[in-house]
């Protein structure tokens, strides 16, 4: 069953979103852009590197995943909460989950699983307005 | 405390760090070198790690180095090269030799060096790395394991003001502070007016006095230089009219000097800003030339300083 769970996601995120299937899906909090497609799969993007038209530091043929990710999620109709979610900072990927189901992980809760060190922060966060 | 971390945080003195040399054969005595041209100018110097993805001597081991030296070292660490156990043993590491200030970067890809072929690890990115060390610095591992005591750090992250999306770059600069940082680096900018907008970017969402900003600014011997950033550092985008001041100069050396030291100055003017750090290609007098010109006396290192620094925790 897990598998079969994991195998329709697979095909119907794949040809969609480009799915990585890291198992941990964060694409509501990144625009519908799949951050696994970042050659350096950055969680929190975008990197220093990309350049002056936009594009991938590592792959100049491609757009930089990370700004497409901030245009949708500036442009699209998202709820926003989900636009907030941009500005977290997003976890290290568990790398166990790979190949398993997200979706499956997401109803048992097992994507939110972080390891304790991680957690106990006395963060402050900030958000910032843009102009 | 170190010494930078005692004057972003108890003064209002601006600070300055430089890039060290990345060491190859005959390390410790080109080290010794480099450190005594560095001495005395600044409050913290990066011990870099594999920069622009080549292999070099590693961050540790140059760091330790340049504590024995008499300079106080930043341990750079990034994300491209090791997976977080090995980023945590390096921490550790360098802090059981008495380093306490802590650079996060994600780091430039495999692709920028001359080993193409390599696999990249990226199991944290920047932003996950500062918060790592947050979490050493509490006296824990990653897995939540106990360090006791924990190390004291002063931790430190970068950021590029001259990249796309430019507008986003602040709310980074707020991400990084959530996670820990305290000071921030940039990445060397050639266009003013987005440096301005950047700092004036800072200050408005309140960070100011909460993170230090220290802008780069790199000394070189003319126009090749200015181009090759142009054309290879990914990130880095240099205007053409700056490009052509150089190129066309009677002095083109004089002429790139002069350039660097108005945006020099012109970084130091911006708000939140609280001190420069600068790369040095040059190998002549005008690193010198600059630190004076910029109003900074040279300190003198007494062997006792120099004591203290190697062997102090």
């Amino acid at each position: 069953m897990t598998t079969f769970i994991a195998t329709i996601e697979h095909v119907v995120k794949g040809p969609v979103w480009g799915c990585q299937d890291c198992g941990q899906c964060v694409l509501h909090s990144t625009g519908m852009t799949c951050p696994m497609n970042c050659p350096k799969t950055l969680r929190n993007g975008p990197c220093g590197g990309v350049r002056e038209n936009g594009h991938c530091e590592v792959n100049p043929e491609m757009k930089c995943v990370w700004l497409k990710a901030y245009d949708r999620t500036q442009g699209w109709p998202l709820p926003s909460a989900w636009k907030e979610e941009y500005n977290h900072l997003r976890p290290p990927v568990d790398n166990r989950l790979k190949g398993t189901s997200s979706w499956k992980n997401f109803f048992t809760k097992r994507d939110r699983w972080t390891p304790a060190g991680w957690k106990n922060t006395t963060d402050e966060a900030i958000e910032v307005g843009h102009n | 405390m170190s010494t930078l971390e005692h004057k972003l945080t108890k003064t209002t003195e601006m600070v300055f760090t430089a890039e060290f040399h990345s060491l190859d054969g005959n390390g410790l005595e080109k080290a010794k070198k480099y450190a005594d041209r560095l001495s005395g100018w600044f409050d913290g110097v990066n011990a870099t790690d594999n920069t622009a993805a080549h292999a070099h001597v590693s961050n540790v081991a140059t760091a330790i180095a340049m504590k024995q030296l008499g300079l106080e070292p930043i341990l750079q660490v990034v994300c491209r090269d090791k997976n977080r156990l090995a980023q945590q043993a390096d921490i550790m590491g360098a802090s059981m030799f008495g380093v306490e200030n802590f650079l996060a970067l994600t780091g430039d890809d495999v692709t920028a060096g001359d080993e193409t072929e390599a696999r990249r690890v990226f199991d944290l990115d920047g932003p996950q790395l500062v918060r790592l060390m947050s979490t050493i610095k509490r006296g824990e591992y990653m897995s939540g394991r106990k360090i006791e005591p924990a190390p004291h750090m002063f931790i430190g992250a970068v950021e590029n003001p001259g990249a796309p999306p430019f507008e986003y770059r602040v709310q980074r600069v707020a991400k990084k502070y959530a996670s820990g940082a305290k000071f921030l680096q940039l990445q060397i900018c050639y266009h003013q007016d987005r440096l301005e907008k950047f700092c004036a970017g800072v200050r408005d969402a309140g960070l100011a006095g909460k993170i230090a900003i220290i802008p780069s600014i790199v000394l070189v011997k003319g126009a090749r230089p200015l181009n090759f950033m142009h054309n290879n550092v990914a990130g880095i985008d240099v205007p053409a009219d700056q490009i052509a001041r150089v190129e066309k100069a009677a002095n083109p050396s004089e002429e790139a000097y002069l350039q660097t030291l108005e945006f020099a100055q012109h970084a130091l003017a911006q708000p939140a800003v609280r001190g420069l750090h600068i790369t040095d290609f040059r190998n002549d007098e005008t690193l010198e030339r600059l630190m004076t010109d910029l109003g900074r006396v040279r300190q003198t290192i007494t062997s006792e300083v120099k004591d203290n620094h190697a062997y102090s925790a």
